[in-house]
């Protein structure tokens, strides 16, 4: 059997497509999800893609965190439904208070759209088991708020729990402690500011390359979801 | 259905109604506050029978204006078509919002390139985001689904204090605008030259894809069907000089304080793009047209003007007082010259309305039935139930004045092309000529431009095979055949000002030639004509010789133009820019897989320099950034050559043949070299031919040439076709180390290279 993956269109969401086609490369079903509607379509996991959802006029994710589908996101992450935000995904995640922190302005107060260095900090998530821990790989970033922050207490805690999924090995924003993803307790809600659905394929990945190394997020869940 | 209750009329405003208009022939009219000419306002008068009223003086005077009506452009605009060459790919040729083009399967692909200069010196965030805007939905109104954008820049000189004013503004808003609409940015230029000081150029090109099947036009056609104006409200931006119209009538209550500048709503126009394509795929529309300049006047008389030419039969009634208003005190005039953005007008059949209205309400966009199409010929308006506008719409859309311009050679130009540069001293030993390598890497023309394309998107929806740093972008079209499609965009201020004609021909050459180097097929052409105003004869010369120029070339090359602008009046107090014709080049690759890219990614591929190498330094970078000197004539134009350059290079890519291809332009092959080398992180050995002056070998801008690495066991393959088929091609090194050493002269280790090339933008803008 294979697995039921759904990907979130907000009004604004501008990945989407591309998360939809990294869930079909790694032979999972994609399955189109609408943010008005409170049904999941019995998917398995769920992405929030990156973009401007709502035009993110207000703060990014302010808006998309009150519509229908979130609500059936965040009582389904509560009960151990595997959720990967990327970008503005994970930017909807922290305004949906299912992972802690917030993303602000970017150090340097540009958009900034470059591949960059990660380091895996952990594999022990819904998401990332397919990497090995300290393994260094390239995904590209895209965005305008994507430093991460949190009071010094939460980051203690973060650290302390593992769960602090990469860290950038050139910080380009400001983040802190390098954060560029992290993950709840349970480890079944994932949000990542660099875009592994961007790194999939040789044509069009990282270049000069590593151009796949985002392909791992796809096959954990997979991988995990046909195990269950 | 959201339609929208007609709003109450503003207090103390006093309509000019058709009748009142017929009754008083005697009221002066501020025609030439709104930059109609005394003998254009006698036109109209004759055309109606009467005075206009001032909602018709109003859409006259957008209608008829340089922007919208081409007026001095037009009698020489038509060689394009006259002189176009014959090809069975072109779908939809110039005068459509978009050209159109098949490319094989069932997909068509549309693209054009549009100005945006003037609002972007004014307000460069808004300016450059809302022509970002306009043009996508010049792209959308084809029925196409937009794919990618491009932005090709001129500033004022790099270290200017207005440049920075202006230069972080425009990426910014390019940015901001681009990246929130999804749309990839795979291309561009930034070039600077003190001539665009206080008048920028802000192109923008877009362009989208669309089974052939689906291509929509913007016509009015079938009385009864009815008219929807849909997306945002409109507002009081961008009214320009609708004030002086009524400003006897306005009260003083409304708000005064109106930006020129349109503002852009990115997130609108994302919205409104795909429920235009939702209502496409359903086939919801009989004709549709984005409101851009001259917004409502323009939709409405361009959509029942082209119904009636095409059907034979047709017109418009519309209810003005209808339609959506974000300020509820804008009167009539205002409604229609008001340029607010993400506003589309579409024709649906009354069958079709509810269902128009469901996708609408899906996407949250407001639409409103404003008009219904009629046979009556005539194009009419109501305000609150009287009659403001009766006329007949082809006269606004397609009678307007053409002129012929008087244009004359101007005293200056034999001068400055016998100011060669043959007399400047020129770098002589190896170390002198090491030093220019590294000062014209750093000048702000070749530095690395990466502080500008790292705020673009380029990577969105996933089809981006080459972008920014290649010598064209591409895009996979279908992810089954892997068939994809190419776009360069170049144009060279200073080559045109020293002969236009050539100069719109090396424009030209060289997009066509970028296109090729990565492997595509080049198929047509659009265009962005920059220039100073066309009432000045000297103006109005290079205009007709960069037209003539480049109308003759694309009958040589086999590349029609498809459409495109013109952008006049770019100067301040009499002095012009340099005439800056722009040209963007689409080309067509089978299987995006064997694309072409331009860094060396392997140690021991052997270096070939296609091409012939003059001495040519007029206009050239070198001439530029060592003596700030501009004279001479450009480079030697040879279309025959580029096209057998662009057929070697295309069979080396299908082929299989070429490790990576560089075309030779700006600061010559060492450049290109250099270029190839830090992107792929290989350095070179170079061994110049005997017969060439170093100098001239490493720096002469001689078109027609580029710069290619293949495997050693390809190179007789590969250098047996380029005899075969008559292209110079001499053997000038090898990938090697980690430096450019150029034998018998100097040798830069690549981070030094790297560090010249890289410090510029930061230095001057981060």
């Amino acid at each position: 059997m294979s697995a039921r993956i759904g990907v979130v269109t907000f009004p604004g969401s501008q990945d989407d497509q591309d998360a939809l086609r990294a869930v079909a490369l790694v032979g999972a079903e994609p399955v189109a999800l609408w943010h008005r509607d409170a049904d999941l379509r019995q998917v398995d996991a769920v992405i929030l893609p990156g973009g401007f959802s709502y035009g993110d006029y207000l703060r990014a994710g302010a808006i998309a965190r009150f519509s229908p589908v979130m609500e059936a996101v965040i009582a389904g992450a509560r009960e151990g439904l595997p959720v990967l935000g990327i970008c503005n995904g994970f930017q909807v995640l922290c305004e949906s208070h299912l992972l802690p922190g917030a993303l602000i302005r970017n150090g340097g107060l540009l958009f900034i759209n470059r591949d960059e260095r990660l380091r895996v900090e952990s594999t022990a998530t819904a998401w990332t088991a397919d990497y090995s821990v300290g393994q260094e790989i390239v995904i590209p970033i895209k965005n305008g708020e994507g430093r991460f922050t949190a009071d010094e207490h939460t980051l203690d805690e973060l650290e302390a729990e593992g769960r602090v999924i990469a860290r950038y090995l050139d910080n380009p924003n400001g983040s802190a402690r390098d954060i560029a993803g992290i993950a709840n307790a349970a480890g079944n809600v994932v949000g990542l500011m660099p875009h592994p659905e961007h790194a999939v394929e040789e044509l069009t990945g990282p270049y000069p390359g590593p151009a796949t190394d985002g392909l791992p997020f796809f096959t954990s869940i997979l991988k995990q979801l046909v195990a269950a | 259905m959201t339609t929208q209750p007609a709003q109450s009329a503003p207090q103390h405003y006093t309509v000019d109604t058709v009748e009142n208009a017929a009754a008083t022939p005697e009221v002066e009219q501020p025609y030439g506050a709104l930059g109609v000419k005394p003998d254009e306002y006698d036109r109209i008068r004759e055309i109606l029978g009467r005075r206009p009223t001032s909602s018709e003086l109003a859409m006259y005077s957008v209608m008829w204006s340089e922007h919208c009506s081409y007026k001095s452009s037009k009698v020489h605009l038509k060689q394009f078509g006259e002189k176009a060459p014959e090809v069975d790919f072109l779908l939809v040729g110039p005068g459509e919002n978009a050209g159109v083009v098949d490319v094989g399967g069932d997909l068509a692909v549309t693209f054009k390139i549009e100005s945006h200069n003037h609002p972007s010196y004014v307000e460069p965030y808004q300016g450059a985001a809302t022509g970002v805007g306009g043009i996508v939905r010049d792209i959308l109104t084809m029925g196409a689904r937009p794919i990618a954008v491009m932005d090709p820049l001129r500033f004022g000189a790099a270290d200017a204090a207005d440049t920075h004013r202006v230069l972080p503004g425009v990426v910014r808003g390019i940015g901001g605008y681009g990246n929130s609409l999804g749309l990839p940015n795979i291309g561009g230029e930034v070039v600077f030259d003190p001539c665009y000081a206080g008048n920028p150029l802000v192109n923008a090109l877009a362009v989208g894809v669309m089974k052939k099947s689906e291509i929509k036009l913007a016509q009015a056609h079938g009385p009864g069907n009815k008219v929807v104006l849909f997306g945002a409200r409109t507002g009081g931006d961008g009214i320009g000089g609708a004030s002086v119209l009524a400003s006897a009538t306005f009260d003083d209550g409304r708000p005064s304080k109106r930006p020129s500048v349109q503002v852009g709503d990115p997130f609108m126009e994302k919205v409104l793009i795909e429920c235009c394509l939702e209502i496409f795929a359903e086939d919801l529309v009989v004709g549709i047209q984005d409101l851009g300049a001259a917004g409502l006047s323009c939709a409405t008389t361009e959509l029942a003007a082209a119904g009636m030419v095409s059907a034979g039969v047709g017109g418009m009634d519309v209810q003005l007082d209808l339609a959506p208003l974000r300020d509820a005190t804008l009167v009539p005039e205002e409604i229609l010259m008001s340029e607010s953005q993400e506003r589309m007008m579409a024709v649906v059949t009354p069958a079709n309305v509810e269902r128009f209205f469901a996708l609408c309400e899906k996407w949250d966009v407001t639409a409103t039935v404003i008009g219904t199409v009629t046979d009556t010929g005539r194009l009419r308006m109501t305000w609150h139930g009287e009659t403001i506008v009766d006329v007949d719409p082809r006269t606004l859309a397609h009678q307007g004045p053409v002129y012929h311009r008087p244009y004359h050679r101007p005293d200056w130009q034999d001068g400055l092309q016998a100011a060669v540069p043959d007399s400047l001293s020129r770098p002589k030993t190896g170390e002198e000529l090491r030093e220019t390598v590294l000062r014209l890497l750093a000048s702000p023309n070749l530095a690395d431009k990466r502080w500008v394309v790292e705020q673009y998107d380029h990577r969105v929806r996933g089809n981006t095979v080459l972008a920014h740093g290649e010598d064209s972008g591409m895009l996979r079209l279908d992810e089954e055949s892997n068939l994809g499609i190419a776009l360069s965009t170049d144009g060279n201020g200073r080559y045109t000002k020293l002969d236009p004609y050539a100069g719109a021909q090396l424009a030209l050459a060289e997009a066509y030639r970028n296109v090729a180097a990565t492997g595509a097929r080049p198929l047509a052409v659009t265009d962005c004509l920059n220039f100073g105003s066309p009432e000045d004869p000297e103006v109005m010369w290079q205009f007709a010789e960069a037209t003539r120029g480049l109308a003759d070339a694309c009958q040589v090359l086999g590349t029609p133009v498809t459409g495109g602008n013109v952008s006049f009046y770019n100067q301040t107090n009499n002095q012009a820019i340099h005439p800056t014709p722009i040209v963007g080049v689409l080309g067509v690759i089978d299987d995006v897989t064997r694309r072409t890219r331009l860094a060396f990614e392997a140690e021991g591929d052997i270096l070939l320099l296609l091409g012939d190498t003059r001495d040519e330094f007029g206009g050239s970078e070198w001439a530029h950034v060592v003596h700030g000197h501009l004279g001479g004539l450009p480079p030697k134009v040879d279309l025959e050559r580029e096209r057998l350059l662009a057929e070697v290079l295309i069979a080396g890519s299908r082929d299989g043949m070429l490790s990576a291809a560089h075309d030779l332009s700006d600061g010559g092959l060492i450049q290109a070299i250099v270029e190839s080398a830090l992107r792929g992180g290989h350095g070179a050995r170079i061994v110049l031919p005997d017969e060439l002056d170093p100098f001239v070998a490493l720096f002469s801008e001689s078109a027609g040439r580029a710069v290619v690495a293949v495997p050693r066991s390809e190179e007789l393959r590969f250098t047996d076709m380029c005899r075969f088929r008559g292209l110079p091609v001499a053997r000038i090194g090898v990938v090697d180390g980690d430096a450019v050493e150029v034998q018998g002269q100097f040798s830069i280790p690549l981070e030094e290279l790297r560090r010249a090339h890289t410090g510029t933008f930061p230095a001057l803008f981060g």
